[in-house]
């Protein structure tokens, strides 16, 4: 059976199983007859041109994981920031695992959607934020939504500056042949209040899986958060970002894209302004080979004035991996006073290596200003030989420059730990050990 | 030291040195001297061992050693040294950082230990003192935004860090002010021994009042068409390079 028809097979029975009288029965009614008339996202749409999802559509995913897939965390330690202290929302082959997590209510929420969507305490929020900002058009996002039922959530009350970093970590045990997941995560930040969330999805084995994530993340006015994507999976991880941030006057928000691994990585981000003095930052490395794709579709709705928006955005391809960046800015004729940039700089490593670059800008506003740049280039040959006369060796040169080539976007992360560790992940990825601790 | 036998080298299918011949011992300065197009820098290159140069006749020898199969990388960690005459630009990566970067790994090609951080922290400001430079330039991404001046003295900052044998400097003299050319001739004079030697190449002569030469080469057209002692500069500079076009 198709994976399409097994989903839509599966429906009746995923509702019966969490409650098919819950509040949200028409929001995934409605949901998955959206995802029946699109279907998955085919190369004939204009936002899909350059990423099929065919060959992984092939794999029969179970869409029910089992339960009990337990780990140690010893085997996974790894993949924490376990130098400092965070918090932790664990999910292990779709499902909460307390035994890795270190939840709180104390003072702020980090803890599961299943128990936000189902007690009633958290109806209000629910009511006012759950699937708000979200598309209700996309057939991805609808797929997600219409099953959404665990994942992370977070709420962070007014005021509160968040004591550490929050970990949000999907693990895939490869217990099943081969797995599908839509986790859900929704993120709200209180007025003034800050907050650093780091999401991670991993595989612990080769058998395939399909993420198709969505996260709606809501800053109220004067809020800052910072949320860090790393995205290091095997080689037969694939994983489908869906990310819509809503923000209120003067706050902050960063989204820093972390693509290192994975097989197929499609990133969906999209900010959305409603209020002045919002400041937006997207930020990207993508470091990839063999037959890696990794595509940022990114989004900013410049509606209000005197807003900002940074788009910066790294990559690296070598072998025959392949990339796509597709940055729209949109700047309605309200938002005067925008200033709205972005960039998307390439080092093509090898002759079958590609990316795709494209940026879209649809400005109704006259006294904004707006500046998108793409440079596809090679490595510089001449710094290679500068370096080298210094006593530097070809690879470690290489991956010297690769890591300068990157530097602007590492120094955004302003998590000491998560800055190291990025470092490191990316020294292994040009195969080389060196600290570069510029 | 360093035994240039018979060297010719092309970009592509031209040929830009034609059989070159020079012989430097430690302890001596050579000048090479030309004017524009005679393949100066061409030989610089070749000698660093710039892959965009294909050598086709003749050899380098340093120590015995023939470079030919050797690596940029290799032959400076056997002590040549190149000061570009265009020191490249390399945003991200800081003075003091690339310095680390190129001993330790020379020291690591050498099967040496790294040095450790507080000796090449006292190591980088004496050399820098040297030079005068200042201790903010050097947490600055290399070269990036560096005026010309400051980029020539860099590279012979780099020179006082590396501790070349043999250091060849690609016009150090151009794009420097008076002050600028005193202060990077001084560096190269403290760094001069009998142990190493240095290969000079100009155009003019004004650098050679500084860093006084035991040997002036002329070349023209990839080949050196006269050999002197310091005064064949003092010749150059007032007969001009027609004088030598004409004797050839």
């Amino acid at each position: 059976m198709e994976l399409k028809e097994k989903l839509l097979s599966s429906f009746m029975a995923f509702e019966e199983k969490i409650d098919v009288h819950s509040e949200l029965h028409d929001v995934r009614t409605t949901a998955i007859k959206n995802f029946e008339n699109k279907g998955f996202p085919t190369k004939k749409e204009e936002a899909w041109k350059y990423t099929s999802l065919n060959s992984i559509l092939k794999n029969d995913y179970s869409v029910f994981p089992k339960r009990d897939n337990s780990i140690e965390f010893k085997d996974v330690k790894k993949f924490f920031i376990h130098e400092i202290d965070t918090y932790k929302v664990i999910f292990v082959d779709g499902i909460f695992s307390s035994f890795l997590s270190a939840t709180t209510h104390d003072g702020l929420d980090v803890c599961l959607m299943s128990s936000a969507l189902n007690k009633p305490k958290y109806k209000i929020i629910i009511d006012e934020y759950f699937n708000k900002i979200a598309s209700k058009d996309e057939s991805l996002t609808s797929l997600n939504t219409a099953f959404a039922n665990e994942g992370a959530y977070v709420n962070i009350p007014k005021s509160k500056v968040v004591d550490k970093p929050i970990e949000i970590i999907y693990f895939s045990t490869g217990s099943e042949a081969a797995l599908l997941v839509q986790p859900r995560n929704l993120v709200i930040v209180g007025e003034n209040a800050h907050v650093q969330i780091i999401e991670r999805h991993q595989s612990l084995n080769e058998n395939p899986v399909l993420t198709n994530s969505v996260t709606e993340i809501f800053a109220q006015k004067r809020a800052v958060v910072d949320y860090y994507k790393i995205q290091n999976d095997n080689l037969e991880a694939n994983l489908i970002d869906n990310t819509f941030v809503s923000q209120k006057q003067n706050s902050i928000v960063s989204v820093n894209t972390f693509s290192f691994g994975g097989n197929l990585t499609r990133n969906n981000l999209n900010f959305y302004h409603f209020g002045e003095g919002i400041v937006s930052h997207l930020n990207g490395i993508t470091i990839i080979g063999e037959k890696q794709h990794v595509d940022h579709y990114t989004l900013v709705q410049h509606a209000t004035p005197n807003c900002e928006s940074h788009q910066d955005y790294k990559g690296i391809f070598s072998d025959r991996s392949t990339g796509v960046f597709n940055g729209k800015i949109f700047v309605e004729k309200e938002a005067q006073k925008t200033n709205a940039f972005q960039k998307s700089n390439n080092i093509l490593l090898s002759d079958k290596a590609t990316i795709n670059a494209k940026p879209q800008l649809e400005i109704f506003a006259d006294d904004v200003k707006c500046s998108h740049g793409c440079t596809i280039g090679q490595l510089d040959e001449t710094a290679m030989f500068y370096m080298q006369s210094r006593g530097i060796p070809k690879k470690e040169a290489k991956a010297l420059l690769m890591y300068a080539f990157s530097n602007a976007v590492i120094e955004s992360i302003k998590i000491p730990e998560l800055k190291q560790r990025i470092t490191k992940i990316i020294a292994t990825k040009l195969g080389v050990k060196m600290g570069f601790d510029l | 030291m360093l035994s240039i036998k018979n060297l010719h080298a092309s970009i592509g299918d031209k040929e830009i040195l034609r059989g070159i011949n020079i012989e430097v011992n430690a302890g001596e300065v050579h000048a090479i001297m030309g004017p524009n197009g005679s393949g100066k820098s061409t030989l610089s290159a070749v000698i660093a061992g710039n892959e965009n140069y294909e050598v086709t006749d003749g050899s380098v020898v340093l120590d015995g050693e023939d470079l030919a199969d050797l690596a940029p990388e290799e032959r400076a960690h056997r002590g040549v040294f190149l000061s570009f005459q265009y020191p490249v630009e390399i945003p991200g990566v800081s003075v003091t950082n690339f310095m680390r970067t190129a001993i330790n790994e020379t020291r690591k090609a050498q099967g040496k230990d790294e040095m450790p951080a507080n000796e090449m922290l006292k190591f980088i400001r004496e050399k820098s003192e040297l030079l005068e430079i200042d201790r903010k330039f050097l947490s600055r991404s290399l070269n990036e935004g560096f005026s010309g001046g400051e980029k020539k003295r860099n590279e012979i900052f780099q020179m006082a860090m590396l501790e070349p044998k043999l250091a060849i400097l690609d016009e150090t003299d151009s794009g420097l002010d008076i002050d600028a050319l005193r202060i990077v001739a001084n560096g190269v004079n403290k760094l001069k021994s009998k142990d190493n030697a240095v290969i000079v190449i100009t155009h003019y002569q004004r650098l050679l009042d500084y860093i006084v030469p035991d040997f002036v080469h002329v070349l023209l057209d990839g080949k050196i068409v006269k050999s002197g002692g310091k005064e064949l500069a003092y010749e150059l500079e007032e007969k001009g390079y027609d004088w030598i076009k004409a004797e050839n």
